[in-house]
């Protein structure tokens, strides 16, 4: 009788699992990182670890249909002789002209616009579609300065300096050679068809003692009617939120690591930054800290998908949301419909992120006439209108259960976490106990 | 600076032009804004500021040709975004001098400190004495003439227009620079990144020429000067350069 060995399961690692594996295949074959589009895909803390508590006995809660719970947001109250009075606390954030197609940009304006919302320029200057079919449109100052203007400078409803973004915080742009048509090589003053590389540093300050005399010239250019935003990703965001403040910042814009960009090395996205629940609390205190908050707004962005991520971040002390990659979902990206062309593309529907590449089968992301042809600007809008409407709606039903008759209303005590890591980010209690991990100095 | 509220100020007639802006009397919000309210150059005389004392963001966004003498050095950012507008710094210039300018002159009789004329898109900008570091950076059509030295990183992804420097430029000059063109009448320390010297061709002869005329330069011959610019290896990402960056 012989001994028979039974053998084992076969085992794949953990650590180099499927995704990991296909990496080193392909770094190995192109001798190149991976440059993507998006932001960070690794599964990490967020809003869907906290709940809200609703009300109870010693909370009361609003009548759904009849008792008003505000939703209006005012931004640049500190020092703009003409702040932004927007109808919803959710903004659309920036995406540039030449990462995005003109008809997707003109959408975004359209929506925003029928929601009583701002939307955001991007790294490639103010294209006239944009700004026609956006009431209130905000004009991103960044370090590539590409189309920037005094013009555009005064014609805009608030500037934003961009100081970094969630999904690279240090981080520069790129905008490969296919996606540089005439309008957009024109619009940056370069010649098309090559890369265009997005320095990570403004060229012309360093230092928030710099970036505090930056501000004032471009109030005095602008009179000081305009808001002026200042936007960081998401690195240190006690520090950063209050050197904003100290520069003179009428608004912070705080990006997670969950928040998109056009194109840059995934090793980027998936390894620098924090996630946005844990950038809020910080920046809170450190609005508090200086006697700040909600005069100086915070708007958070990265990874806002509904109107319970809205309210959640808004009940951490944030005065409004920006969504990118959620807008763009709506718009048609990555919808379905198009499977057999991401298939060609060698991803399939919720997974296409090669946006620099300019083959978007939704039009959204690519500069291709054909391809951007199938964005209707009017549909596309509507949908997205349609879309900010319904998160508002979840969010406002929310803050009715909370007893509160404005979304600014909820606060940190209306929620609880369902893991110790989002309660430590979030600086709420374990669900089912008292216990708030990690609270100290930041 | 900003706990003061400046945008109140008192003053929203147009045309609102006596000659001479005393800078010890008057608020920069009050000056600037008495250049916005200009609707129109003609029969503007010359505009005098005093005292700036190196004040930041003076004449900043000027859209009208009027000529600005400022008696004294500035600080960050004077003439910023300027259009048409001509303005003479009786003295020195703070970082970022002609950022972003549009069109119009400018001129620094003193040094200028780092970043003259980043981002600029048009225009002159003559600076007659040193220029510090980044001269330039991210130049986008403007042309700017330096009579001394300049600083290192100059011309940092230079994308448009004309850098010339009658003394010597430091290093890394024309790192990652695009279609700006680079005329040094004297040494380099060293080239940046896909920056290389070039031919110098009957038309850079006649740019150079028009420039100097331009700027009053009349001591200096174009022939004297060597031009750099891109080798363009960098125009569009190739592992096997992936050492030049």
């Amino acid at each position: 009788m012989s001994y028979h060995n039974p053998p084992t399961t076969p085992r794949k690692s953990a650590t180099f699992d499927e995704y990991a594996m296909s990496e080193i295949r392909r770094a190995a074959a192109t001798g190149i990182y991976d440059i993507r589009g998006s932001g960070a895909k690794r599964k990490v803390p967020h809003f869907d670890d906290l709940l809200f508590l609703g009300a109870s006995i010693s909370r009361y809660p609003l009548e759904g249909y009849r008792e008003k719970c505000d939703t209006t947001v005012v931004l640049g109250t500190r020092f703009a002789k003409k702040p932004i009075e927007l109808k919803i606390p959710i903004t659309v954030a920036g995406m540039s002209f030449g990462s995005l197609s003109g008809p997707a940009k003109e959408a975004l304006g359209r929506g925003a616009t029928l929601s009583g919302t701002s939307t955001t320029t991007g790294d490639g200057g103010m294209t006239e579609e944009e700004r026609g079919h956006s009431k209130q449109l905000v004009y991103q100052y960044l370090p590539s300065r590409y189309g920037m203007n005094p013009r555009d400078l005064r014609r805009a409803d608030a500037i934003e300096i961009v100081v970094g973004q969630g999904a690279k915080p240090g981080g520069g742009g790129m905008l490969l050679g296919q996606k540089i048509s005439d309008r957009v090589a024109e619009m940056r003053t370069l010649p098309k068809g090559i890369d265009q590389r997005s320095a990570c540093r403004h060229p012309d300050w360093t230092g928030p003692d710099d970036l505090e005399i930056k501000i004032l010239e471009i109030r005095e250019i602008t009179d000081w009617e305009k808001p002026i935003y200042v936007k960081v990703g998401g690195a240190r965001p006690y520090y950063d939120t209050a050197l904003a403040v100290k520069a003179g910042a009428d608004v912070v814009v705080l990006d997670g690591m969950q928040g998109g960009t056009a194109a840059t090395q995934e090793v980027f996205i998936e390894h620098v930054g924090q996630p946005t629940l844990a950038c809020i609390r910080p920046a809170v205190k450190a609005l508090q800290d200086l006697g700040m908050h909600r005069k100086v707004q915070l708007i958070v962005s990265g990874g806002i998908r509904n109107g319970a991520d809205v309210a959640k971040a808004l009940a951490l002390g944030a005065d409004a949301v920006s969504v990118g990659t959620a807008a763009l979902i709506a718009l048609g990206d990555n919808d379905p419909r198009w499977e057999e062309e991401y298939q060609k593309l060698g991803t399939t529907a919720g997974a296409y992120d090669d946006w620099h590449e300019g083959k978007d089968p939704a039009g959204i992301t690519t500069q291709d006439v054909e391809l951007m042809k199938r964005v209707d600007p009017i549909a596309a809008g509507r949908r997205l209108a349609n879309y900010l409407k319904v998160m508002t709606l979840e969010a406002q039903t929310i803050a009715r259960a909370c007893g509160k008759n404005h979304l600014h209303n909820l606060e940190p005590e209306d929620l609880c976490a369902l893991s110790i890591e989002a309660a430590a980010m979030a600086g709420v209690p374990l669900a089912g106990t008292s216990w708030v991990p990690g609270k100290g100095p930041f | 600076m900003h706990s003061t509220n400046l945008a109140t100020a008192p003053l929203h007639q147009a045309n609102y032009a006596p000659k001479t802006f005393d800078l010890s009397k008057i608020t920069l919000r009050e000056f600037n804004q008495a250049l916005h309210n200009v609707k129109d150059a003609a029969g503007e005389s010359n505009w005098e500021v005093l005292n700036p004392k190196g004040s930041h963001a003076v004449a900043v966004g000027a859209e009208h040709a009027i000529s600005i003498d400022v008696q004294g050095s500035v600080g960050y950012y004077c003439g910023g975004m300027n259009q048409n507008s001509t303005i003479t710094v009786h003295g020195s210039a703070g970082p970022g001098v002609g950022e972003n300018m549009m069109s119009g002159t400018i001129v620094v009789k003193g040094d200028a400190s780092q970043y003259a004329g980043a981002t600029g898109r048009g225009g002159l900008l003559v600076i007659e004495g040193n220029a510090s570091s980044r001269c330039g950076i991210s130049m986008k059509g403007i042309n700017i003439v330096v009579r001394g030295n300049i600083g290192h990183m100059s011309a940092f992804m230079a994308q448009s227009g004309n850098l010339v420097v009658l003394g010597d430029a430091g290093d890394a000059l024309g790192d990652s620079i695009y279609e700006a063109r680079l005329f040094v009448r004297g040494s380099v320390k060293s080239l940046g990144a896909d920056c290389i010297k070039k031919e110098m061709r009957p038309e850079h002869i006649a740019i150079l020429k028009d420039l100097l005329d331009r700027a009053g330069i009349t001591d200096v011959k174009p022939e004297e000067f060597s031009r750099y610019g891109s080798a363009r290896t960098l125009y569009n990402f190739n592992i096997d350069n992936a050492d030049a960056y």
